[in-house]
């Protein structure tokens, strides 16, 4: 009963969180291994980019909520979604438009583009702030737990309580449902599949009759949907506070460097590797230890391996590991 | 008239001197045409002139009567003209059947057909149809390019260097290919390095020396010409 009670520990405080964030993490990652492969630079905007989206999300929530629209036990964000992708698009092709074409037209290096990314993201803060401000807000509304704890230990005697929140949920399931659309479109499509070939070699590309502009345009439409879509559910699942969103660009290019940066399906692990690590090394262990060993042996200490203001050192220095060691990333991406 | 060729043809990188002056190439399709010279001679510069990677001081290039020197390389391309470049030929992240379908982009309509075509010319595709292309060897590699540069359906075929970093016995298989492609009335023009091997697959060549054109005539006339003999085949 001890063994069972701790892994429900485990599953509720490590694995499905650590889920959840790193769902969110892979879309972010995935946006910034596309923007790398195709356009050939390091995207620094990545962060304020989702949290521009998710700014379009909870104005037309709080908006379709004085309208009295609601999705039932669903939250109201998901059916802004549509209309916060459309901005997010028309305001990356105009940042493209005004700003990144020139240097690509230019031929500039890529160090030079992510410098220039660097200029997007302060203009794009400025932007939040005049328009949202930088306070936190909630704007999850229906149905909050899919399972609560006290039902749970109800249902199975247990010690150990489980609560699935329904943003959990919800983010598992849209990540999957975005991340195999995603991966059918380059795989199968003839787009899909001339992004790649432009992303691999683009001279070659551009031999075979591939025209740039239309996959810079789709490469951007992407990279829309996958920041607004990760900022919306990390935005669901803790709040939205706009300036978070700049902090986690650490785990988010991590997630990417980590599965080899060029490669969509090894952001999308590297996402999930960041945050295992991130909140199995964070997590206090005290309690599980308490449900397997005797107690004789009960441990004094919290048996936590860093404190979790340490999150992003570890992200860091995943980071540094997988540059030291294995440069190219589980997938063989390109060298940094 | 020949059906593709180009005329006077003088170029330079930039502002820098110029690389090839009024030189003078063309190729009918169903032949094979090589384009030799020693290093510097402005080989490669031709082939870009001709494909529009580097544009013209002066001189037209033509396909089938029609003035091409001003379109674009991509425009070229629309016309039917090929280009198998000597490194970074082949989509190595794509699968080799992926590389194909690329191939075909510029072509509407169903691409099965030539897909087949092109496995039967290149058998050993077929069995690594779905193997990434990075995996597999130099030669089946360039076949992968030649397979690829084939999908459109082109009318002109360029090679630069097809045979650079093979080993001999592959070497005579890409010739052996080459021939074969050469059946399906397609004008190649090659650039190579192999002299002599390409000059034996060749219905004609040119030997380009500092740009100009120093030599030319059939394969066989060029092989058993003695001062080319002595200056560029090392016989």
């Amino acid at each position: 009963m001890d063994f069972i009670n701790a892994i429900i520990l485990l599953l509720n405080f490590t694995v499905l969180p650590a889920l959840t964030y790193g769902s969110q993490l892979a879309l972010g990652a995935i946006f910034v291994t596309l923007i790398y492969g195709v356009l050939r630079f390091a995207n620094f905007a990545t962060g304020d980019m989702m949290s521009f989206g998710t700014m379009f999300a909870v104005l037309l929530t709080y908006y379709f909520q004085s309208l009295g629209i609601n999705f039932g036990i669903l939250p109201t964000a998901l059916l802004t979604i549509p209309f916060a992708v459309f901005f997010m698009i028309f305001y990356m092709l105009t940042m493209d438009k005004f700003v990144f074409s020139y240097y690509r037209i230019k031929k500039s290096p890529p160090v030079q583009l992510a410098m220039v990314s660097v200029g997007v993201m302060f203009i794009t803060q400025a932007i939040i702030r005049i328009v949202i401000g930088p306070s936190d807000r909630r704007f999850l509304d229906g149905e909050k737990f899919i399972l609560k704890a006290k039902e749970f230990k109800e249902i199975t005697g247990l010690n150990e309580g489980l609560t699935i929140k329904s943003t959990q949920i919800l983010t598992i399931f849209i990540t999957i449902i975005v991340v195999s659309i995603m991966f059918w479109f380059l795989n199968k499509t003839k787009t899909g599949k001339s992004m790649r070939a432009y992303s691999d070699n683009e001279d070659l590309a551009l031999l075979s009759g591939i025209d740039p502009k239309k996959i810079v345009l789709i490469t951007w439409t992407i990279a829309g949907i996958l920041a607004t879509i990760g900022g919306i559910l990390y935005g669901l699942d803790k709040s939205y506070r706009p300036f978070v969103y700049f902090n986690n660009m650490l785990p988010i290019f991590a997630a990417a460097i980590v599965g080899g940066i060029g490669k969509p399906y090894g952001a999308f692990l590297g996402g999930y590797v960041i945050a295992f690590a991130e909140i199995f090394l964070t997590y206090a262990y005290k309690k599980f230890f308490i449900y397997i060993l005797p107690d004789s042996l009960e441990p004094s200490s919290l048996v936590q391996l860093l404190s979790t203001d340490y999150k992003f050192a570890i992200s860091f220095s995943i980071l540094v590991i997988v540059l030291l060691f294995r440069p190219s990333g589980i997938f063989e991406g390109k060298k940094i | 008239m020949a059906f593709f060729e180009g005329k006077n043809m003088t170029a330079g990188y930039d502002n820098g001197p110029d690389i090839i002056t009024s030189c003078n190439l063309n190729a009918d399709r169903g032949e094979i045409v090589a384009i030799l010279g020693p290093n510097g001679a402005g080989k490669s510069t031709a082939m870009k002139v001709l494909l529009g990677l580097l544009s013209l001081k002066s001189g037209n290039v033509i396909i089938g009567g029609e003035d091409i020197s001003k379109l674009t390389t991509q425009d070229r391309v629309k016309k039917g003209i090929s280009f198998v470049p000597q490194t970074k030929n082949v989509f190595s992240d794509l699968t080799v059947r992926e590389n194909l379908e690329v191939g075909a982009f510029l072509r509407m309509g169903n691409i099965e057909n030539v897909i087949e075509d092109i496995f039967d010319l290149f058998p050993i595709l077929y069995e690594k149809k779905s193997q990434i292309v990075g995996e597999l060897s130099g030669g089946q590699r360039q076949q992968v390019a030649l397979g690829r540069a084939l999908m459109m359906k082109p009318s002109v075929l360029m090679l630069d260097e097809p045979t650079a970093g093979v080993s001999p016995i592959v070497m005579d298989e890409l010739f052996d290919h080459i021939i074969k492609i050469k059946k399906n009335n397609v004008a190649i023009i090659m650039v190579e390095q192999n002299a002599k091997q390409a000059l034996s697959i060749s219905d004609r060549g040119y030997v380009l020396v500092t740009g100009k054109n120093k030599f030319d005539g059939s394969g066989k006339d060029l092989l058993n010409d003695p001062e080319v003999r002595r200056s560029f085949l090392g016989v």
